[in-house]
């Protein structure tokens, strides 16, 4: 029982979930808004570019955001070997009186994609949910045209519960938005860890 | 339908906020209401609290722009609310709302009358291309009700929804423009 205490709620093998350094996050994190196409994979807003200063307003919001509302934990995902900034990950909308929340993740660093990252901070973000947070029920939601996402969340026990037909309209089609579910009588701990890529 | 507010038993309204505040504190009382409406525990909020919420709400915030309340075409009756929320422009989404506060006008076609409503509105006035829902899966009165007017069941997340220590599931909704335009008869017991 102990045991399990001991378990790091932040640490993987090679990346950790770790605070906002904002200073020189938001410098990189604004590098990582050029990039439209990470945009279009992560969400349903539009994108558009960021300066480092309305990154830094935005760290604000969300730091505000999770000491005044209670419905958001934002983590920042970090190479354990030298701290560097790769991605983020958020537990948002959380109802607290039913354990409904959503997730969501990016791995902005081009070059550290396809590493397997996204994998360790997703199971760490599940595990935070469930056995930290005590949330039942975790959903997401992946765009028709992100299959690495959608294998991601598969990969961490999600199955898809609905799908939003042509909720979205980009480069002039439509494509359906999928949402992904997991409850906590569904979630293994070692869940997408025997799954090779 | 010439006067885009009205259908046949309810029209929407603008209210000031000291009318809607009175309407939605007496409402809330209803706690069958508050659990049929929403996933938050239903506010006991004062009339003078209402009113300064709903104020900041009309004057700060986007979300509550496509505001109404709905009233009885046959006596004016303030019977309930409904909104658009969460629109997208880019994609021409939005999520809907609605809520029937005096319950002597449920099961009786005047919430659906209310959604067909909102749904011209939606497709017709603010060009939206999707309207989405969310309903609790112990409501079966309104998933008839958005069956009824048009809307398809697109999922549902088993045993999300805790009430009373039993779990229910969130059930999902959305209707499309083209499907708005071109209902299949027949396809849903009326």
């Amino acid at each position: 029982m102990f045991d399990a205490i001991k378990n790091s709620l932040f640490e993987a093998e090679h990346i950790c979930l770790a605070p906002i350094q904002p200073e020189s996050d938001a410098v990189i994190e604004a590098r990582w808004t050029q990039d439209a196409s990470y945009l279009r994979m992560l969400d349903r807003e539009p994108a558009r570019p960021s300066s480092p200063e309305q990154v830094k307003k935005l760290y604000d919001a969300i730091e505000k955001s999770v000491e005044e509302d209670g419905k958001l934990f934002y983590f920042t995902i970090r190479l354990r070997r030298d701290d560097r900034l790769i991605g983020f990950a958020r537990i948002f909308w959380i109802q607290w009186t039913m354990g409904r929340a959503s997730v969501q993740l990016g791995i902005g660093d081009p070059e550290q994609r396809g590493k397997g990252y996204g994998r360790e901070a997703l199971s760490l973000l599940v595990r935070y949910a469930f056995a930290e947070l005590n949330l039942f029920h975790l959903g997401a939601s992946v765009p028709e045209y992100n299959p690495v996402a959608l294998r991601l969340f598969q990969g961490a026990g999600f199955t898809e519960k609905a799908c939003q037909r042509q909720a979205l309209y980009r480069d002039g089609r439509r494509w359906d938005l999928l949402i992904l579910g997991l409850l906590k009588d569904e979630w293994r701990e070692d869940n997408g860890r025997h799954l090779s890529r | 339908m010439d006067d885009i507010f009205r259908g046949e038993l309810v029209r929407l309204s603008g209210d000031d906020p000291q009318t809607v505040a009175e309407a939605f504190s007496r409402w809330n009382r209803d706690s069958e209401y508050a659990r049929l409406l929403d996933d938050e525990p239903p506010k006991l909020y004062s009339v003078k609290k209402f009113r300064a919420w709903l104020e900041k709400k009309f004057e700060q915030d986007d979300e509550f722009r496509f505001f109404f309340t709905i009233r009885t075409v046959e006596d004016d009756q303030c019977i309930g609310f409904s909104g658009l929320f969460g629109i997208q422009g880019n994609h021409g989404s939005a999520w809907v709302g609605i809520g029937l506060g005096e319950r002597e006008y449920w099961g009786k076609g005047y919430g659906t009358d209310a959604m067909r409503v909102m749904l011209h509105y939606a497709f017709r006035e603010l060009n939206l291309y999707r309207v989405n829902l969310d309903v609790f899966s112990y409501n079966p009165r309104a998933i008839h009700s958005y069956e009824k007017a048009g809307f398809k069941i697109e999922g549902r997340e088993p045993k999300s929804v805790l009430r009373d220590g039993q779990r229910y599931d969130m059930v999902l909704m959305g209707i499309l423009r083209e499907e708005w335009e071109h209902p299949v008869i027949g396809e849903v017991g009326v």
